[in-house]
Protein backbone atom coordinates (compact mmCIF):
# COMPACT_ATOMS: atom_id res chain seq x y z
CA UNK A 1 0.00 0.00 0.00
CA UNK A 2 2.77 2.40 0.99
CA UNK A 3 4.54 1.47 -2.21
CA UNK A 4 1.49 2.27 -4.29
CA UNK A 5 1.08 5.68 -2.69
CA UNK A 6 4.77 6.49 -3.00
CA UNK A 7 4.96 5.44 -6.64
CA UNK A 8 1.78 7.30 -7.58
CA UNK A 9 3.21 10.36 -5.95
CA UNK A 10 6.52 9.91 -7.78
CA UNK A 11 4.80 9.56 -11.16
CA UNK A 12 2.70 12.69 -10.61
CA UNK A 13 5.69 14.71 -9.44
CA UNK A 14 7.78 13.60 -12.42
CA UNK A 15 4.96 14.39 -14.84
CA UNK A 16 4.53 17.84 -13.30
CA UNK A 17 8.25 18.58 -13.39
CA UNK A 18 8.50 17.35 -16.95
CA UNK A 19 5.68 19.54 -18.23
CA UNK A 20 6.58 22.68 -16.29
CA UNK A 21 10.03 23.12 -14.78
CA UNK A 22 12.05 21.09 -17.27
CA UNK A 23 10.24 22.66 -20.23
CA UNK A 24 11.44 26.00 -18.91
CA UNK A 25 14.96 24.60 -18.46
CA UNK A 26 15.13 23.12 -21.95
CA UNK A 27 18.32 23.49 -23.96
CA UNK A 28 17.79 24.16 -27.65
CA UNK A 29 14.13 23.15 -27.35
CA UNK A 30 15.05 19.77 -25.92
CA UNK A 31 13.83 18.71 -22.51
CA UNK A 32 14.53 15.46 -20.65
CA UNK A 33 12.10 12.60 -20.25
CA UNK A 34 11.60 11.94 -16.54
CA UNK A 35 8.78 9.47 -16.92
CA UNK A 36 10.95 7.15 -18.96
CA UNK A 37 13.45 7.19 -16.08
CA UNK A 38 10.71 6.18 -13.65
CA UNK A 39 9.26 3.45 -15.87
CA UNK A 40 12.66 2.05 -16.75
CA UNK A 41 14.06 2.24 -13.18
CA UNK A 42 11.16 0.36 -11.66
CA UNK A 43 11.39 -2.14 -14.50
CA UNK A 44 14.90 -3.25 -13.67
CA UNK A 45 14.65 -2.59 -9.93
CA UNK A 46 11.42 -4.49 -9.34
CA UNK A 47 10.92 -6.81 -12.27
CA UNK A 48 8.70 -7.15 -15.28
CA UNK A 49 5.31 -6.95 -13.66
CA UNK A 50 5.83 -3.81 -11.66
CA UNK A 51 7.72 -2.14 -14.52
CA UNK A 52 4.78 -2.90 -16.74
CA UNK A 53 2.20 -1.39 -14.36
CA UNK A 54 4.25 1.71 -13.63
CA UNK A 55 5.03 2.20 -17.31
CA UNK A 56 1.35 1.89 -18.10
CA UNK A 57 0.40 4.62 -15.65
CA UNK A 58 3.28 6.88 -16.73
CA UNK A 59 1.98 6.68 -20.28
CA UNK A 60 -1.63 7.05 -19.20
CA UNK A 61 -1.02 10.39 -17.50
CA UNK A 62 0.47 11.76 -20.74
CA UNK A 63 -2.44 10.31 -22.71
CA UNK A 64 -4.94 12.01 -20.43
CA UNK A 65 -3.52 15.47 -21.01
CA UNK A 66 -1.72 15.41 -24.34
CA UNK A 67 -2.71 12.20 -26.08
CA UNK A 68 -3.78 12.33 -29.69
CA UNK A 69 -4.81 8.71 -29.51
CA UNK A 70 -5.82 7.59 -26.04
CA UNK A 71 -3.72 4.61 -24.98
CA UNK A 72 -0.82 5.20 -27.35
CA UNK A 73 1.74 6.47 -24.85
CA UNK A 74 0.49 3.99 -22.24
CA UNK A 75 1.29 1.18 -24.67
CA UNK A 76 4.84 2.37 -25.38
CA UNK A 77 5.70 3.10 -21.75
CA UNK A 78 4.22 -0.20 -20.63
CA UNK A 79 6.44 -2.18 -23.01
CA UNK A 80 9.48 -0.18 -21.95
CA UNK A 81 8.79 -0.97 -18.29
CA UNK A 82 8.18 -4.61 -19.11
CA UNK A 83 11.28 -5.06 -21.26
CA UNK A 84 13.47 -3.39 -18.64
CA UNK A 85 12.18 -6.02 -16.23
CA UNK A 86 14.24 -8.65 -18.07
CA UNK A 87 17.38 -7.03 -16.66
CA UNK A 88 16.18 -7.38 -13.07
CA UNK A 89 18.63 -10.25 -12.44
CA UNK A 90 21.62 -8.20 -13.57
CA UNK A 91 20.75 -5.27 -11.36
CA UNK A 92 22.63 -4.14 -8.24
CA UNK A 93 21.60 -0.89 -6.55
CA UNK A 94 25.21 0.33 -6.20
CA UNK A 95 26.03 -0.04 -9.87
CA UNK A 96 25.00 2.98 -11.92
CA UNK A 97 26.34 1.78 -15.28
CA UNK A 98 23.48 -0.59 -16.03
CA UNK A 99 20.74 1.94 -15.20
CA UNK A 100 22.39 4.56 -17.40
CA UNK A 101 22.77 2.13 -20.28
CA UNK A 102 19.21 0.87 -19.98
CA UNK A 103 17.67 4.32 -19.65
CA UNK A 104 19.60 5.56 -22.69
CA UNK A 105 18.40 2.63 -24.76
CA UNK A 106 14.85 3.00 -23.42
CA UNK A 107 14.73 6.66 -24.34
CA UNK A 108 16.08 6.01 -27.83
CA UNK A 109 13.62 3.16 -28.38
CA UNK A 110 10.76 5.33 -27.10
CA UNK A 111 11.62 8.18 -29.45
CA UNK A 112 12.17 5.77 -32.31
CA UNK A 113 8.67 4.40 -31.76
CA UNK A 114 7.20 7.90 -31.82
CA UNK A 115 9.19 8.71 -34.93
CA UNK A 116 7.98 5.61 -36.74
CA UNK A 117 4.33 5.97 -35.79
CA UNK A 118 3.86 9.73 -35.83
CA UNK A 119 6.42 10.94 -38.36
CA UNK A 120 7.48 8.18 -40.72
CA UNK A 121 3.87 7.35 -41.48
CA UNK A 122 3.29 10.99 -42.44
CA UNK A 123 6.10 10.85 -44.99
CA UNK A 124 8.73 12.57 -42.81
CA UNK A 125 11.59 10.31 -43.79
CA UNK A 126 14.72 12.13 -42.67
CA UNK A 127 15.72 9.80 -39.83
CA UNK A 128 19.35 11.06 -39.49
CA UNK A 129 18.17 14.62 -38.95
CA UNK A 130 15.61 13.66 -36.31
CA UNK A 131 18.09 11.31 -34.68
CA UNK A 132 20.73 14.01 -34.29
CA UNK A 133 18.42 16.89 -33.42
CA UNK A 134 15.77 15.25 -31.28
CA UNK A 135 16.52 11.72 -30.14
CA UNK A 136 20.21 11.99 -29.26
CA UNK A 137 20.02 15.29 -27.35
CA UNK A 138 17.01 14.07 -25.42
CA UNK A 139 18.82 10.84 -24.52
CA UNK A 140 21.88 12.77 -23.35
CA UNK A 141 19.85 15.24 -21.32
CA UNK A 142 17.82 12.39 -19.84
CA UNK A 143 21.01 10.58 -18.81
CA UNK A 144 22.31 13.72 -17.12
CA UNK A 145 19.08 13.99 -15.16
CA UNK A 146 19.26 10.26 -14.40
CA UNK A 147 22.63 10.74 -12.72
CA UNK A 148 21.01 13.35 -10.50
CA UNK A 149 17.80 11.55 -9.57
CA UNK A 150 18.74 7.85 -9.86
CA UNK A 151 20.13 7.80 -6.32
CA UNK A 152 16.88 9.23 -5.03
CA UNK A 153 14.72 6.66 -6.80
CA UNK A 154 17.02 3.84 -5.70
CA UNK A 155 16.91 5.07 -2.07
CA UNK A 156 13.13 5.32 -2.22
CA UNK A 157 12.91 1.76 -3.48
CA UNK A 158 15.25 0.47 -0.76
CA UNK A 159 13.23 2.27 1.92
CA UNK A 160 10.02 0.76 0.62
CA UNK A 161 11.57 -2.70 0.50
CA UNK A 162 12.70 -2.33 4.10
CA UNK A 163 9.22 -1.32 5.20
CA UNK A 164 7.72 -4.24 3.33
CA UNK A 165 10.17 -6.68 4.88
CA UNK A 166 9.40 -5.38 8.34
CA UNK A 167 5.67 -5.65 7.94
CA UNK A 168 5.99 -9.09 6.32
CA UNK A 169 8.05 -10.42 9.23
CA UNK A 170 5.50 -9.08 11.67
CA UNK A 171 2.78 -11.24 10.23
CA UNK A 172 4.89 -14.43 10.15
CA UNK B 1 2.09 -13.29 0.72
CA UNK B 2 2.06 -16.80 -0.74
CA UNK B 3 -1.67 -16.83 -1.20
CA UNK B 4 -1.46 -13.65 -3.19
CA UNK B 5 1.10 -15.05 -5.56
CA UNK B 6 -1.09 -18.02 -6.38
CA UNK B 7 -3.97 -15.76 -7.27
CA UNK B 8 -2.06 -13.39 -9.53
CA UNK B 9 -1.63 -14.05 -13.23
CA UNK B 10 1.81 -14.42 -14.84
CA UNK B 11 3.01 -11.06 -16.10
CA UNK B 12 2.90 -12.28 -19.71
CA UNK B 13 -0.87 -12.55 -19.61
CA UNK B 14 -1.34 -9.21 -17.90
CA UNK B 15 0.89 -7.66 -20.55
CA UNK B 16 -1.24 -9.20 -23.28
CA UNK B 17 -4.45 -7.97 -21.62
CA UNK B 18 -3.14 -4.44 -21.17
CA UNK B 19 -1.79 -4.38 -24.72
CA UNK B 20 -5.18 -5.39 -26.00
CA UNK B 21 -6.79 -2.71 -23.82
CA UNK B 22 -4.44 -0.01 -25.15
CA UNK B 23 -4.96 -1.00 -28.76
CA UNK B 24 -8.72 -1.09 -28.21
CA UNK B 25 -8.56 2.40 -26.71
CA UNK B 26 -6.46 3.67 -29.61
CA UNK B 27 -8.94 2.26 -32.12
CA UNK B 28 -11.91 3.66 -30.18
CA UNK B 29 -10.41 7.13 -29.90
CA UNK B 30 -9.42 7.07 -33.55
CA UNK B 31 -12.91 6.10 -34.60
CA UNK B 32 -14.97 8.24 -32.22
CA UNK B 33 -12.66 11.16 -31.37
CA UNK B 34 -13.16 10.48 -27.66
CA UNK B 35 -10.16 11.82 -25.76
CA UNK B 36 -10.70 10.64 -22.22
CA UNK B 37 -12.42 13.77 -21.11
CA UNK B 38 -14.01 12.39 -17.97
CA UNK B 39 -10.63 11.11 -16.77
CA UNK B 40 -9.13 14.44 -17.61
CA UNK B 41 -11.65 16.32 -15.50
CA UNK B 42 -11.02 14.11 -12.49
CA UNK B 43 -7.23 14.20 -12.70
CA UNK B 44 -7.37 17.84 -13.68
CA UNK B 45 -8.65 18.81 -10.27
CA UNK B 46 -5.54 17.37 -8.67
CA UNK B 47 -2.93 18.23 -11.22
CA UNK B 48 -3.85 21.59 -12.70
CA UNK B 49 -3.53 23.57 -9.42
CA UNK B 50 -0.11 22.00 -8.70
CA UNK B 51 0.95 22.67 -12.28
CA UNK B 52 -0.05 26.29 -11.80
CA UNK B 53 2.17 26.48 -8.74
CA UNK B 54 5.20 24.70 -10.18
CA UNK B 55 4.95 26.84 -13.26
CA UNK B 56 5.67 29.87 -11.14
CA UNK B 57 8.86 28.18 -9.93
CA UNK B 58 9.79 27.24 -13.47
CA UNK B 59 9.26 30.79 -14.61
CA UNK B 60 11.48 32.01 -11.80
CA UNK B 61 14.26 29.65 -12.92
CA UNK B 62 14.00 30.63 -16.55
CA UNK B 63 14.02 34.28 -15.57
CA UNK B 64 17.23 33.75 -13.63
CA UNK B 65 18.92 31.94 -16.50
CA UNK B 66 17.73 34.64 -18.83
CA UNK B 67 19.19 37.25 -16.50
CA UNK B 68 22.61 35.61 -16.67
CA UNK B 69 22.43 35.42 -20.41
CA UNK B 70 21.30 38.97 -20.82
CA UNK B 71 24.13 40.31 -18.67
CA UNK B 72 26.64 38.95 -21.14
CA UNK B 73 24.71 39.91 -24.19
CA UNK B 74 23.66 43.33 -23.08
CA UNK B 75 26.76 45.01 -24.44
CA UNK B 76 26.46 43.33 -27.77
CA UNK B 77 22.78 44.00 -27.93
CA UNK B 78 23.27 47.65 -27.20
CA UNK B 79 25.33 48.05 -30.34
CA UNK B 80 22.81 46.12 -32.38
CA UNK B 81 19.98 48.17 -30.98
CA UNK B 82 21.70 51.38 -31.92
CA UNK B 83 21.88 50.16 -35.49
CA UNK B 84 18.27 49.12 -35.23
CA UNK B 85 17.18 52.56 -34.11
CA UNK B 86 18.58 54.04 -37.30
CA UNK B 87 16.90 51.40 -39.34
CA UNK B 88 13.62 51.85 -37.51
CA UNK B 89 13.49 55.55 -38.15
CA UNK B 90 13.66 54.79 -41.83
CA UNK B 91 11.13 52.03 -41.42
CA UNK B 92 8.84 54.24 -39.44
CA UNK B 93 8.41 56.63 -42.28
CA UNK B 94 7.66 53.84 -44.66
CA UNK B 95 5.20 52.42 -42.15
CA UNK B 96 3.33 55.69 -42.18
CA UNK B 97 2.78 55.07 -45.82
CA UNK B 98 1.81 51.51 -45.10
CA UNK B 99 -0.82 52.71 -42.71
CA UNK B 100 -2.83 54.30 -45.45
CA UNK B 101 -2.40 51.22 -47.53
CA UNK B 102 -3.56 49.07 -44.64
CA UNK B 103 -6.68 51.11 -44.15
CA UNK B 104 -7.55 50.67 -47.75
CA UNK B 105 -6.87 46.96 -47.63
CA UNK B 106 -8.90 46.53 -44.47
CA UNK B 107 -11.83 48.04 -46.15
CA UNK B 108 -11.22 45.71 -49.00
CA UNK B 109 -11.19 42.65 -46.82
CA UNK B 110 -13.70 43.94 -44.32
CA UNK B 111 -11.30 42.84 -41.65
CA UNK B 112 -11.94 45.97 -39.74
CA UNK B 113 -15.39 44.99 -38.65
CA UNK B 114 -14.69 41.35 -37.99
CA UNK B 115 -11.47 41.81 -36.07
CA UNK B 116 -13.10 44.14 -33.58
CA UNK B 117 -16.03 41.85 -32.94
CA UNK B 118 -13.91 38.96 -31.72
CA UNK B 119 -14.46 38.21 -28.05
CA UNK B 120 -11.27 37.10 -26.39
CA UNK B 121 -10.27 35.68 -23.04
CA UNK B 122 -6.72 35.74 -21.67
CA UNK B 123 -5.07 32.55 -20.44
CA UNK B 124 -1.74 31.50 -18.96
CA UNK B 125 0.36 28.64 -20.24
CA UNK B 126 0.81 26.18 -17.39
CA UNK B 127 2.45 23.19 -19.04
CA UNK B 128 4.06 22.00 -22.25
CA UNK B 129 3.84 18.69 -24.00
CA UNK B 130 6.28 16.23 -22.40
CA UNK B 131 8.66 15.13 -25.12
CA UNK B 132 10.26 16.96 -27.96
CA UNK B 133 8.31 15.90 -31.02
CA UNK B 134 5.27 18.14 -30.90
CA UNK B 135 4.50 21.66 -29.82
CA UNK B 136 1.36 21.59 -27.74
CA UNK B 137 0.68 23.31 -24.46
CA UNK B 138 -1.83 23.46 -21.64
CA UNK B 139 -3.62 26.67 -20.65
CA UNK B 140 -5.37 27.41 -17.38
CA UNK B 141 -8.79 28.17 -18.84
CA UNK B 142 -11.28 25.46 -19.75
CA UNK B 143 -14.90 24.85 -20.53
CA UNK B 144 -15.81 26.72 -17.34
CA UNK B 145 -14.55 29.90 -19.00
CA UNK B 146 -16.39 29.16 -22.21
CA UNK B 147 -13.56 27.62 -24.17
CA UNK B 148 -14.45 25.03 -26.77
CA UNK B 149 -12.56 22.79 -29.17
CA UNK B 150 -11.50 24.49 -32.45
CA UNK B 151 -11.28 27.96 -30.97
CA UNK B 152 -8.41 30.08 -32.27
CA UNK B 153 -5.59 31.16 -29.98
CA UNK B 154 -3.63 34.37 -30.45
CA UNK B 155 -0.78 36.13 -28.70
CA UNK B 156 -0.29 39.82 -29.25
CA UNK B 157 -1.39 40.31 -32.84
CA UNK B 158 -0.47 36.92 -34.26
CA UNK B 159 -1.97 33.47 -34.53
CA UNK B 160 -0.65 30.91 -32.04
CA UNK B 161 -2.78 27.88 -32.73
CA UNK B 162 -5.96 25.98 -32.17
CA UNK B 163 -7.66 24.50 -29.11
CA UNK B 164 -7.69 20.74 -29.70
CA UNK B 165 -8.96 19.49 -26.38
CA UNK B 166 -10.89 21.00 -23.48
CA UNK B 167 -11.56 19.87 -19.94
CA UNK B 168 -13.32 21.77 -17.22
CA UNK B 169 -10.40 23.86 -16.00
CA UNK B 170 -7.76 23.46 -18.69
CA UNK B 171 -7.41 23.21 -22.44
CA UNK B 172 -4.79 21.82 -24.80
CA UNK B 173 -3.59 24.08 -27.61
CA UNK B 174 -1.74 22.89 -30.69
CA UNK B 175 0.47 25.65 -32.02
CA UNK B 176 0.87 26.39 -35.72
CA UNK B 177 4.56 25.39 -35.59
CA UNK B 178 3.62 21.85 -34.51
CA UNK B 179 4.58 19.28 -37.11
CA UNK B 180 0.98 18.15 -37.60
CA UNK B 181 -0.47 21.64 -38.03
CA UNK B 182 -1.81 22.95 -41.34
CA UNK B 183 -3.37 26.38 -41.76
CA UNK B 184 -5.08 27.61 -44.89
CA UNK B 185 -3.85 31.15 -45.41
CA UNK B 186 -3.69 34.10 -47.75
CA UNK B 187 -0.92 36.45 -48.81
CA UNK B 188 -2.37 39.85 -47.95
CA UNK B 189 -0.91 41.86 -50.81
CA UNK B 190 -2.03 39.60 -53.65
CA UNK B 191 -4.71 37.49 -51.94
CA UNK B 192 -3.15 34.29 -53.22
CA UNK B 193 -3.93 31.27 -51.09
CA UNK B 194 -1.37 28.92 -49.62
CA UNK B 195 -1.02 26.33 -46.87
CA UNK B 196 1.08 27.11 -43.81
CA UNK B 197 2.59 23.96 -42.36
CA UNK B 198 4.42 23.42 -39.12
CA UNK B 199 7.68 21.56 -39.42
CA UNK B 200 9.80 20.11 -36.64
CA UNK B 201 12.97 20.67 -38.64
CA UNK B 202 12.29 24.38 -39.01
CA UNK B 203 11.02 24.84 -35.47
CA UNK B 204 14.56 25.33 -34.16
CA UNK B 205 15.14 28.19 -36.59
CA UNK B 206 11.92 29.89 -35.51
CA UNK B 207 10.32 29.78 -38.95
CA UNK B 208 7.42 27.88 -40.49
CA UNK B 209 6.84 26.60 -43.97
CA UNK B 210 4.26 27.52 -46.58
CA UNK B 211 3.42 25.48 -49.65
CA UNK B 212 1.06 25.37 -52.63
CA UNK B 213 1.18 29.07 -53.29
CA UNK B 214 -0.06 29.77 -56.80
CA UNK B 215 1.48 33.03 -57.90
CA UNK B 216 1.75 33.01 -61.66
CA UNK B 217 2.33 36.77 -61.87
CA UNK B 218 5.33 36.66 -59.50
CA UNK B 219 3.84 39.39 -57.33
CA UNK B 220 4.51 37.80 -53.97
CA UNK B 221 7.81 38.90 -52.51
CA UNK B 222 9.58 38.34 -49.22
CA UNK B 223 8.28 40.61 -46.47
CA UNK B 224 4.67 40.17 -47.50
CA UNK B 225 2.13 39.57 -44.77
CA UNK B 226 0.44 36.21 -44.50
CA UNK B 227 -2.98 36.02 -42.82
CA UNK B 228 -5.45 33.21 -42.25
CA UNK B 229 -7.69 32.78 -45.25
CA UNK B 230 -11.43 33.02 -45.39
CA UNK B 231 -11.74 29.52 -46.84
CA UNK B 232 -10.26 27.85 -43.76
CA UNK B 233 -12.86 25.81 -41.91
CA UNK B 234 -11.39 26.23 -38.42
CA UNK B 235 -9.39 29.44 -38.41
CA UNK B 236 -11.13 32.79 -38.42
CA UNK B 237 -10.21 34.95 -41.42
CA UNK B 238 -7.74 37.77 -41.25
CA UNK B 239 -5.53 36.79 -38.31
CA UNK B 240 -1.89 37.65 -38.95
CA UNK B 241 0.44 34.63 -39.10
CA UNK B 242 3.74 36.17 -40.12
CA UNK B 243 5.90 37.57 -42.87
CA UNK B 244 7.32 35.72 -45.84
CA UNK B 245 11.08 35.42 -45.49
CA UNK B 246 11.95 33.16 -48.38
CA UNK B 247 10.21 32.01 -51.59
CA UNK B 248 11.16 29.21 -53.95
CA UNK B 249 9.49 27.95 -57.09
CA UNK B 250 8.58 24.28 -56.78
CA UNK B 251 9.92 21.75 -59.25
CA UNK B 252 6.52 21.54 -60.94
CA UNK B 253 6.89 25.23 -61.94
CA UNK B 254 3.28 25.91 -60.96
CA UNK B 255 3.34 26.44 -57.25
CA UNK B 256 5.71 28.13 -54.85
CA UNK B 257 6.80 27.31 -51.36
CA UNK B 258 9.00 28.94 -48.79
CA UNK B 259 9.42 30.14 -45.25
CA UNK B 260 7.42 32.44 -43.00
CA UNK B 261 8.72 34.21 -39.92
CA UNK B 262 5.84 34.11 -37.44
CA UNK B 263 4.97 37.27 -35.51
CA UNK B 264 4.57 35.27 -32.32
CA UNK B 265 7.66 34.37 -30.30
CA UNK B 266 6.88 30.72 -29.55
CA UNK B 267 10.01 30.28 -27.43
CA UNK B 268 8.93 32.75 -24.79
CA UNK B 269 5.18 32.37 -24.89
CA UNK B 270 3.60 32.83 -21.46
CA UNK B 271 0.17 34.33 -21.98
CA UNK B 272 -2.25 33.86 -24.84
CA UNK B 273 -5.65 35.13 -25.93
CA UNK B 274 -8.36 32.67 -26.87
CA UNK B 275 -10.92 33.96 -29.35
CA UNK B 276 -14.33 32.87 -28.17
CA UNK B 277 -15.90 33.26 -31.60
CA UNK B 278 -15.88 30.12 -33.66
CA UNK B 279 -16.01 29.81 -37.38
Amino acid sequence: MQRKIAVTFLIIVCYLLQTTLFQALSFANISPNLLIIVASCFGFMRGKKEGMYIGFFCGLIIDIFFGKLFGFYALIYMYIGYLNGFFHKLFFPEDIKLPILLITISDLVYNMMIFITMFLLRNRLDLPYYFIHVMLPEAIYTVLVTILIYRFISKLNQKLEEIEKRSASKFV
Amino acid sequence: MKKRKKLSLPSKYILAILTFLCIALIVITYATAYTGNSLKTVTGYVIIPIQNGINEVGLWFSEKTDDLKSLKEVMKENEELQAQVDQLTIENSSLQQDKYELERLRELYRLDKEYKDYQTVGARIIGKEPGNWFHMFLIDKGSKDGIEVDMNVMAGSGLVGLVVDVSENSATVRSIIDDTSNVSSTVLSTSDNCIVKGNLKLMQDGVIQFTQLIDSDNNVKSGDKVITSSISDKFLPGILIGYISDINVNSNNLTKSGLITPVVDFEHLEEVLVILNKK
